[in-house]
């Protein structure tokens, strides 16, 4: 799966679960460019994106993540 | 919203939830307003704002308060200046096995020591119960426990004194115990519901360490319905009707082509054996108060013949409206709610055609239908369903199916008159109208929260907020309950009325459509203007709010006599009346001269 397609899937994802439209992500978005990305949405965002890409974080990994990037080398290597 | 109906998607309400709830809030559904407290021992966002959806669904807007991170006993037995401005109207406690702080630690331990960790355990709980409810005597809704995944000593963890499944299941038995014995408290069973959903799924140690989630994260939504059904259920909100399908449904095959002696029902077969089952289930519901009705594409004598059949379990006496016609089902649904005098909104209907399925749910968005694809699937999907969710048992509940009855014959004999007054009083009418005596207390309150439509302030009550009025002197109560020669309709009036000097304000006035047309609320308004004149009140100030379902008593206080004081755009309006020259209206019902037995 290359980078492209996992960053289409992932803005729907985040769309969905911030229920807006307009957000775009790149590789260097962070908690902090979305207004409501507090800890408990973090904790959705994880979910849903476990779920989209049928894989599961590791617990550090779920803790680690600095931004969007890392989320997506994650995915690229074990997502489906 | 057919996706916050049982079986719902928990995987797409956790990801669409914000758009969900905006589209709820939009829609223009006027709900009761409810303050809901709760207090967790892990995190409860994702349970609060699955609730939120379900109760927004159910006609209910939550305001939420939640307690710190596993503070609930902190809140409750030391409480909290936050809680205590927020006066919650319901308290939800969201515990599990995580919260256990006595669990059995060794084999060691002889039973006297488990049992007074048992007891200890069970204690530190009775403790929140005692202070919530001396606090803010409000209605509790307390998780049982859940069993955990993990066993050392296998079996032997079930039955053993040292084991944790042992210790649970004994504390699960004196929760139950203690809500037997308290009304206004209420058991979330996650116990059966962590079974059904299997322990694999449910448990997910990884989600504790990382977010103190007491479960995994997609059954989240399966404890708030859970949670969402008995608070709707505390409010009146459950379905009323289970309206049902013949063919395929409670028999296996097509009356009309294989004829009685054709059909698939009894013992016998299997699938014979599955409808009986069926058929069975669907009876226990008639013995909970829950009325049953036959919508059926057949010829009447077909539809009749078939619930004769010997093996049925449903005879035609089991159904309070049989529409068996060639009509559009959503027409028949519609007849059979007038018939019975309820909104076609209260019924769930069940067929095994997924196409009358979706008619009913295109015409009525808000009734639950089941379709069903198995007799098993059917079963389940009404357990799950929650549309008949109990939290209390009134005898009125037991004997519902008879008055709806009754109601036929009168119909029937009303149609052998010319002059109505002739009729009513044909029917030989013996009204009780009394205080509101402890034992009728329950019933009072499930009357007050479920009356829609004949209700002229819809204002609720929990039970202790109505103990509180009840047993307040600046109260006049009226309970009316009505009898004829056809049976006892039980309490179907209620009324309540503010002192405030010499004026009386009518806080709540409704009646059960059961008895419209019959003058009970003329029979009410005598015994409450009597009762103003023994406490020197001269004139009697009514009010109505209106709502989507209350408007047939939009007149009420017009057809009284009232004079009219104001009327606001939103339709609610107010009214008084001069009682110093009131003469009586009912001439029909004979008031308090035959006992009523109060058992």
């Amino acid at each position: 799966m290359n980078k492209n397609e996992i960053i289409k899937r992932l803005t729907d994802v985040f769309r969905d679960i911030f229920d807006d439209d307009s957000i775009i992500i790149t590789e260097k978005t962070t908690a902090n460019d979305i207004d409501d990305w507090d800890s408990i949405e973090h904790i959705n965002l994880i979910g849903a994106v476990e779920e989209e890409f049928g894989m599961r974080f590791k617990m550090r990994e779920v803790s680690g993540m600095k931004n969007v990037g890392e989320m997506i080398n994650i995915i690229a290597e074990r997502g489906n | 919203m057919k996706e916050l109906i049982y079986p719902f998607d928990s995987k797409f309400i956790l990801r669409k939830r914000r758009a969900i709830k905006k589209q709820l809030l939009a829609d223009g559904t006027a709900r009761i307003k409810k303050k809901i407290a709760v207090l967790g021992g892990s995190t409860t966002d994702d349970i609060v704002s699955a609730l939120e959806l379900f109760l927004l669904n159910f006609g209910i807007e939550p305001e939420f308060y939640q307690s710190e991170y596993n503070k609930f006993y902190e809140d409750a037995v030391f409480g909290s200046p936050e809680l205590d401005n927020f006066a919650p109207d319901i308290i939800y406690i969201h515990t599990t096995s995580r919260n256990l702080t006595m669990l059995p630690e060794s084999p060691a331990e002889t039973p006297e020591q488990i049992q007074e960790r048992l007891n200890n355990q069970y204690e530190y709980f009775q403790t929140i119960w005692t202070s919530l409810i001396e606090k803010f005597s409000c209605p509790i809704i307390q998780n049982n426990f859940e069993l955990p995944l993990f066993r050392h000593t296998g079996n032997y963890d079930g039955w053993g004194y040292s084991g944790t499944g042992a210790f649970i299941n004994r504390l699960n038995v004196m929760f139950s115990d203690y809500a037997r014995r308290n009304n206004g408290f209420y058991i979330n069973d996650i116990n059966y519901l962590s079974s059904a959903v299997g322990l694999t799924k449910w448990h997910d140690a990884e989600a504790w360490f990382l977010y103190k989630y007491a479960m995994r994260a997609e059954v989240m939504p399966d404890v708030a319905y859970s949670v969402a059904c008995i608070i709707k259920s505390v409010y009146g909100r459950n379905q009323k009707v289970i309206d049902l399908d013949l063919d395929n449904t409670l028999w296996g095959g097509v009356i009309g082509d294989d004829g009685v002696e054709g059909i698939d029902l009894g013992v016998e077969t299997a699938v014979g054996q599955s409808f009986v089952e069926f058929q069975t289930f669907i009876k226990k519901y008639k013995n909970y108060g829950v009325l049953l009705a036959v919508c059926s594409k057949n010829a009447e004598e077909n539809a009749l013949a078939g619930l004769n059949h010997p093996s049925s379990v449903l005879k035609p006496d089991d159904f309070v409206s049989i529409k068996a016609n060639w009509n559009s089902k959503d027409l028949n649904i519609e007849e059979s709610a007038s018939e019975i005098g309820l909104l076609a909104d209260s019924f769930v209907f069940v067929d095994d055609n997924p196409a009358e399925c979706a008619i009913i749910e295109a015409q009525f968005p808000n009734v639950p239908t089941v379709n069903l694809t198995s007799v098993s699937d059917a079963m389940y999907k009404l357990s799950r369903g929650g549309f008949f969710e109990v939290t209390s048992i009134s005898k009125d509940d037991l004997n519902r199916s008879e008055m709806y009855s009754a109601n036929a014959k009168r119909n029937a004999q009303q149609k052998s008159f010319s002059n109505y007054q002739d009729y009513l009083l044909s029917l030989d009418m013996n009204a009780s109208i009394t205080d509101f005596l402890p034992v009728y207390l329950q019933r009072i309150t499930q009357l007050t929260n479920k009356s829609n439509q004949f209700n002229v302030t819809t204002k609720r009550y929990s039970e202790s907020e109505m103990k509180t009025v009840a047993e307040s002197p600046y109260h006049i109560r009226l309970c009316g309950q009505l009898a004829d020669k056809f049976g006892d309709n039980g309490v179907v009036s209620v009324v309540i009325g503010r002192c405030d000097d010499k004026t009386l304000h009518v806080d709540l006035w409704l009646m059960s459509c059961r008895v419209l047309k019959r003058d009970m609320e003329l029979a009410m308004l005598d015994e409450l203007v009597r009762q103003c004149r023994e406490r020197g009140i001269e004139k009697i100030i009514g009010y109505y709010y209106k709502t989507p379902k209350n408007n047939m008593v939009a007149e009420l206080f017009a057809s009284f006599g009232f004079e009219n004081i104001s009327r606001s755009e939103n339709g609610d309006s107010v009214w008084c009346l001069d009682i110093t020259s009131y003469a009586e209206k009912n001439h029909v019902i004979k008031v308090n001269e035959k006992e009523f037995s109060h058992e």
